[in-house]
């Protein structure tokens, strides 16, 4: 049951980030020490160090390199990713009023992918900013037929779910045509990548990127919980009691997009973090988001960091592609709120 | 806090929902409105409370126009009570009544002595203190209801509508809210599909049909058998002075 906001609760609450904190700084540890070959906690600890120039420990030169240029940037994106992610589907569950709701689903994460391989494939500029920026005209594409396909705000919460489903449709189709048929496809890299997501590839200016696209919309969503807490009965309630609902949604419908954007344009679609996990922690710190949002954050970054250690030990040789690891949690809790969901006879 | 309509209208589509209303409700007074399905009931107590924006015309509330007012200012004087409101959230009782001091408190502000009290104080009024941490799922539709006023007055309003709040409830929940909006000191305005409890409770009573105003005035004159036969088309008994002086209306069966 949702605990009380008072001194107590608020405690409660510093105490579990704090510890979701250690957790999370384990499975990055854990994450960079597990690979291919493994290498002991002790070593990516003082490979760390060594990089920070905090130390100057006699480590391999190979295994100082695989840790800090291979699996902590890994590591870290992966974390970033699943803040967001997670953070995108709180928002949009709450905005949407639907338990549904998050990017993959909404298919703002396949426009963003279509919007990245158009980018690539056309040629227009290079790096990681401009493919951000093309992923991020995408996912707003997304989002725009979306709200065309499910006639804006006032027609049923199932209709903005089966208009995402025609949107993911629609978008994927022209990802997966747009790389075929493109003259460099490996330029464009594969339509797996696109489709379900990876951390292969991602490096260091990735992660700058990345960390202060998050910061920012965490900022942003903080500021504005209460707003969000009050969307609970619609939005015309929103508004009698005093929040600029047309305004708010903008801004995190924006917010949403460029997270989307950035995360899908450096490792693409990954689904369902966005759907389960701040279910999840809706169910440890309750509904209200000013500790919803941050206790989703966390949590997803786990998760995600988790998740990435599975897809690379789960089939030996073998890296299973991070949306699947993510779908095979994902679609037994869609299933399970989708059931919960039914009406109540 | 006195509240004044000047010629409004609105609609959707071509389509003219509200047309022409002039009204005004005195500062403390208790207003029903009452009209056929469609007559613009909802709607022309949406333009009021300022949750929709006239096509023209104009709303003052305390002789301010609301129309130039901050959603947030206005809600801090102004509570609307939707009139069946659902969310699939798990959130507490306590947790709806909090959201009722949003406009008051800024975007991370703490939670005041001042909040407490209010929340206290609001749940005591509707008589729900002792489920206070009760999951809202859980409320039957006459607790729920009381739970959302409960949160329109945690917002410390001075002017109150309610959109028929009393739909769904039994006749013993239905007149318990009905006395409780009446006996509260502020000013409100009540769509209410019940025409004797709207002449049971209310000072006055504007009959709405068509979007247009058809009658105002105590429940004495505007509660003929020649109107409801005109706006509701029935045919009624109206006993003048049935209950404390208010009109009771009996409706044939034929």
């Amino acid at each position: 049951m949702p605990a009380s906001l008072s001194k107590g609760g608020a405690a409660r609450l510093a105490l579990l980030l704090f510890l979701s904190l250690i957790v999370l700084v384990f499975a990055v540890a854990s994450a960079t020490a597990i690979g291919d070959y493994n290498i002991a906690l002790t070593t990516v600890f003082l490979s760390v160090t060594n990089e920070l120039g905090l130390t100057g420990a006699d480590i391999p030169p190979i295994e100082q390199s695989v840790v800090w240029n291979l699996r902590l940037s890994r590591a870290l994106i992966a974390a970033l990713a699943g803040a967001g992610l997670a953070l995108c589907g709180a928002i949009l569950q709450a905005l949407l009023r639907n338990a549904l709701a998050e990017p993959f689903v909404l298919g703002v994460s396949a426009g963003a992918s279509t919007g990245a391989v158009c980018v690539i494939v056309l040629g227009i500029g290079a790096g990681s900013l401009s493919l951000s920026l093309g992923a991020f005209a995408g996912a707003f594409a997304a989002f725009g037929l979306v709200a065309l396909l499910s006639n804006g705000a006032t027609s049923g919460p199932n209709h903005t779910i089966l208009a995402g489903v025609a949107a993911s449709q629609l978008f994927n189709a022209l990802t997966s045509y747009i790389v075929t048929t493109s003259g460099n496809a490996q330029q464009a890299r594969d339509v797996m990548f696109w489709l379900l997501g990876s951390f292969g590839g991602v490096r260091w200016p990735d992660f700058q990127l990345l960390l202060v696209v998050v910061l920012f919309a965490l900022a942003v969503c903080i500021l504005m919980a209460r707003s969000l807490d009050a969307f609970t009965f619609g939005d015309e309630d929103a508004a009698s009691l005093g929040v600029p609902v047309a305004r708010i949604r903008l801004v995190l419908f924006a917010v949403t997009a460029l997270l989307t954007a950035t995360i899908v344009s450096m490792v693409g679609a990954i689904g369902f973090v966005g759907l389960v996990v701040p279910h999840a922690a809706r169910y440890v710190v309750g509904p209200m988001h000013l500790r919803l949002l941050p206790a989703s954050a966390l949590t997803g970054a786990i998760f995600m960091v988790v998740a990435d250690i599975v897809s690379r030990i789960i089939a030996t040789q073998q890296t299973v592609p991070i949306g699947v690891v993510t779908a095979l949690v994902g679609v037994p809790f869609f299933a399970i709120i989708l059931y919960r969901a039914r009406p109540q006879a | 806090m006195s509240v004044v309509a000047e010629n409004l209208r609105w609609g959707v589509r071509r389509k003219i929902i509200v047309s022409d209303v002039s009204l005004s409700v005195a500062p403390g007074e208790t207003l029903g409105l009452i009209g056929p399905n469609g007559s613009g009931k909802s709607s022309l107590l949406r333009l009021l409370a300022g949750l929709r924006r006239p096509a023209s015309g104009r709303v003052e509330i305390n002789g301010q126009d609301i129309a130039g007012v901050a959603r947030k200012a206005l809600s801090r004087h102004v509570a609307f009570v939707q009139q069946s409101a659902a969310t699939d959230t798990n959130v507490s009782v306590e947790d709806v009544v909090r959201l009722g001091r949003t406009p008051h408190r800024s975007a991370l502000a703490g939670w005041s002595e001042g909040d407490e009290a209010a929340v206290t104080d609001a749940l005591q009024r509707v008589g729900m203190t002792s489920r206070r941490t009760q999951a809202w799922q859980t409320l039957s539709g006459g607790e729920r209801q009381r739970v959302h006023i409960a949160r329109a007055l945690a917002q410390a309003p001075q002017v109150m509508f309610l959109d028929e709040p009393t739909n769904h409830l039994d006749i013993h929940h239905q007149i318990e809210i009905l006395r409780m909006v009446r006996d509260l000191d502020l000013t409100s305005v009540i769509a209410l599909h019940d025409l004797n409890l709207a002449a049971m409770y209310c000072d006055r009573i504007v009959v709405l049909q068509d979007g247009q105003i058809h009658a105002c005035g105590t429940p004495e004159e505007v509660l003929t058998p020649q109107l409801l036969k005109d706006v509701f088309r029935v045919s009624a008994h109206v006993d003048a002075s049935a209950d404390a002086g208010r009109p009771h209306i009996r409706f044939s069966a034929g």
